[in-house]
């Protein structure tokens, strides 16, 4: 059964990598914003000109 | 601000409005839908082929390569990773260079990614139906494919970040951050389980052996299906039902709950698979409860993708892709309510081992992945050809088919699979089995089998009028192979590249923490394997090595995926003990690499079959199972009575088992080979004395034999009986 050390281990990096994404995700404000991000993967391949010189929200 | 950028000496309002002119490739999307359709048809076609064999035993089965247990696994792959593989691939490529606001990271690295998978697929195909295989589910590739499949891998990742770190738009969408976690589970997942020790081009040994075996096995089982078939899709789930359904997610945040929540829960719920079995009981708990937790984030995710549609459902009246999305996600909620309940002992000793598992996994497989690849398919393929659907009447034909096929096929393995189990645990009044043949549970069932392969043929015509449905939408336009886009460049101070470089370096305590990360996976990897062989001492001193016959039978017995058939774990319950005997104890697999516990029942649990009938039976039986078992739908395997047995890498065997751990004592190897033929007359000798006149000592039936009258009888040992131990044990 030591076998599950390293599972716990393995596991445990990922969820400690995860850990440190999701601190990084929040510091550099990737989820401050949860309403524009929605609606703005609607409109990113309209292939008019228009549509993608709006500039950023 | 010490950009190298040449619009650095403009005022900073002007520079977040410059204006990038790029192409998203949309080519490799192309190419990766086409091998999709294609090892799409190739997965359901191998399915059906299976399925047709529990009808019909005989059908094709005189030819070796495509018999059922070389099958099965053939399917499963194809399934998993040709064509969910392929579908989430286009999924990824197609929204990851939009969301992204960019331009994949490498051409080449895309069609190294694309060629590698292809041909990893093509080697699967040329060594699984000819018996090449670890045995271990959805990791049967041999190592020099593991080794491939590593490095397309890191490829397809590499690419994904790159293409990340270049993007155009500062937030990453959620369906990128689901990208991300496939990439990095699926990678540590497969490395961990496939370590195994080469004996040859196309043979190894698992590292783990036994309990240890079957927990990592079923840690990656399990999330093999957690990342590979969920978190991918999810990921496509909320980029295409908003784009399809032209109204953003229900809940942005709900969707990063998800997300988060998903990804920390996942990963520890594998032991729910080993219920009942060998493992800890401590560990069987930690599975159930992560595994019941995992509702919650999975019908949050479900209920987000559904209520997305609220006030569009008219337009999923006309539209065969939001249909697709629709069911798909449905059936994501049903497998996930099925999950954590099968997670629950009791259930789990209801289900396990039984058709309903094969229900359950074909609601996820067809419906779940297959919904979403197909509505994938119709929503991209108008788009990068720049033209309409050809058909939406043969969309909505598809979507008819295949969603009643899959009930066609669904529903009676839920019944048959219950009431198989039922059967099992069955007594009469006086206490003893009421269907103590084995034989008869599968009979009853066989009419469910038989709808099941209606269900199949009509899930694999929906699928070919798609691909003649998708032929001609591609015919009556031409590719845009690079479409043409323009997006503001991000402020360089906001560039992502230079926010995780800073990130790492301006802070010297987060990066030595990193630096003591990467040390101790380095340490962790040299120090662990030593201490894995350390551990499997023998904890019941009855419990001896296989004999080199044993070995090369039990080889023989991996090789024609018996495995996929017939489980060697028998449970701690009275209708399993009656049945089949003693339960399984950790102690006896300490020197199985791999494990062979098995996940199905159709022919009945072979742990404690040594011994139960004489080498006669088992030599009649295996040449006409019919002629043992009337109704038997075992297929025949008269090829073992013709081929010699190759003992050229039985010495190399023993060696290479001797480096895990196993106590075959110094220089036994070169002796193993004579070890061997002294067993081979011996049991040649008694098949000829019971009137077996054609018994040769050298063909491969032999050593099979050997092996199967050995399974599980060590722990019965008596000083009497352990007359005969391994030779050459320590």
């Amino acid at each position: 059964m030591s076998v599950i050390a390293l599972l716990i281990g393995a596991g445990g990096l990922v969820a400690a990598g995860f850990l440190f994404a999701f601190a990084w995700a929040v510091s550099a404000g990737q989820f401050d914003d949860t309403t524009s991000p929605p609606v703005r993967m609607l409109f990113d391949d309209d292939h008019s000109e228009d549509a993608n010189v709006q500039p950023r929200l | 601000m010490s950009s190298p950028v040449s619009s650095a000496a403009l005022p900073l309002d002007e520079r977040a409005t410059d204006i990038d002119t790029f192409e998203y490739d949309n080519r490799i999307v192309r190419n990766f839908m086409i091998a999709t359709a294609l090892w799409g048809v190739v997965a359901f076609l191998v399915g059906l082929i299976v399925a047709t064999k529990l009808v019909f035993p005989g059908f094709l089965a005189f030819i070796p390569p495509l018999s059922y247990g070389r099958l099965r696994p053939l399917h499963t792959n194809a399934a998993v990773f040709a064509f969910a593989g392929n579908a989430l691939f286009v999924g990824v490529y197609y929204s990851l260079q939009r969301l992204c606001k960019a331009r994949m990271f490498s051409d080449r690295l895309s069609a190294f990614h694309f060629w590698g998978w292809q041909l990893i697929i093509v080697s699967a195909a040329l060594t699984l139906p000819f018996g090449f295989t670890t045995s271990k589910e959805y990791a049967e590739l041999e190592w020099p494919i593991d080794i491939a499949i590593t490095l397309v891998w890191v490829g397809f990742g590499v690419n994904m970040i790159g293409t990340i770190l270049r993007r155009r738009e500062r937030h990453m969408y959620v369906a990128i951050w689901f990208y991300l976690a496939t990439f990095i589970t699926v990678a540590l997942l497969h490395v961990v389980n496939s370590l195994e020790l080469p004996v040859s081009l196309l043979k190894s040994y698992s590292m783990y052996a036994g309990v240890q075996d079957a927990l990592v096995q079923w840690w990656y089982g399990h999330n093999a299906v957690a990342f590979f078939l969920t978190t991918p899709f999810l990921g496509i789930m909320y980029y295409f039902i908003p784009k399809a359904a032209n109204r953003p997610v229900f809940s942005y945040r709900l969707s990063i709950v998800h997300f988060w929540s998903l990804i920390f829960l996942y990963i520890w719920a594998g032991p729910h698979h080993l219920l009942y079995t060998a493992l800890p009981d401590w560990a069987q708990s930690l599975g159930t409860v992560f595994s019941l937790m995992l509702i919650a984030p999975s019908w949050g995710g479900m209920v987000n993708g559904l209520l997305t549609l609220r006030g569009a459902w008219d337009r999923v009246r006309e539209d065969p892709v939001l249909k697709f999305l629709v069911v798909g996600v449905t059936a994501y909620g049903m497998s996930t309510f099925e999950g954590p309940m099968m997670s629950i002992k009791s259930v789990n000793a209801l289900t396990h081992f039984t058709d309903y598992i094969i229900g359950h996994v074909h609601l996820g497989a067809l419906a779940w992945n297959g919904g979403l690849a197909f509505a994938m398919l119709y929503y991209i393929v108008p788009r990068i050809y720049g033209t309409r659907l050809f058909s939406v009447k043969l969309a909505n034909l598809h979507f008819w088919l295949a969603t009643t096929g899959i009930l066609f096929y669904a529903i009676p393995l839920y019944i048959g699979g219950i009431t198989q189990s039922l059967m099992w645990r069955d007594f009469n009044a006086d206490g003893a089995l009421r269907y103590p043949n084995f034989l008869e549970t599968v009979t009853r069932i066989i009419p469910m089998y038989a709808m099941r392969i209606g269900g199949g043929t009509l899930f694999l015509s929906g699928a070919c009028v798609a691909i003649y449905n998708l032929y001609r939408t591609a015919a009556s336009g031409a590719l845009i192979a690079g479409e043409r886009v323009q997006a503001p460049r991000l402020r360089p101070e906001l560039a992502p590249a230079t926010a995780w470089h800073r990130a790492v370096e301006a802070k010297p305590l987060r990066f030595s923490a990193l630096v003591f990360v990467a040390v101790a996976i380095g340490g962790a990897v040299e120090y662990i394997p030593t201490a894995l062989i350390r551990s499997n001492v023998p904890t019941i001193a009855s419990v001896k090595p296989y004999t080199p016959l044993e070995v090369e039978g039990r080889d023989l017995y991996i090789r024609e995926g018996c495995v996929g058939c017939h489980s060697q774990m028998v449970r701690p319950m009275r209708a399993e003990t009656e049945r089949y005997g003693e339960y399984s104890k950790a102690g006896e697999f300490v020197y199985d690499h791999p494990f062979l516990w098995g996940s199905k029942r159709t022919g009945p649990d072979l742990h404690r079959v040594g011994g139960k009938y004489p080498d006669s039976w088992h030599y009649l039986h295996m040449r006409e199972p019919a002629s043992t078992s009337p109704g038997s739908i075992m297929p025949a395997y008269s090829w073992l009575y013709d081929a010699p047995l190759d003992t050229s890498h039985t010495e190399g065997k023993i060696i290479t088992l001797r480096r895990l751990g196993v106590p075959y004592s110094d220089g036994f190897e070169q002796h193993a080979v004579a070890a061997l033929r002294t067993q081979a007359e011996a049991i040649a000798n008694g098949l000829k004395a019971s009137g077996m006149n054609t018994a040769a000592p050298d063909r491969e039936i032999i050593a099979v034999i050997a092996y199967l009258q050995r399974l599980g009888t060590d722990i019965k040992a008596r000083p009497a009986i352990t007359a005969a131990p391994a030779p050459g044990a320590r």
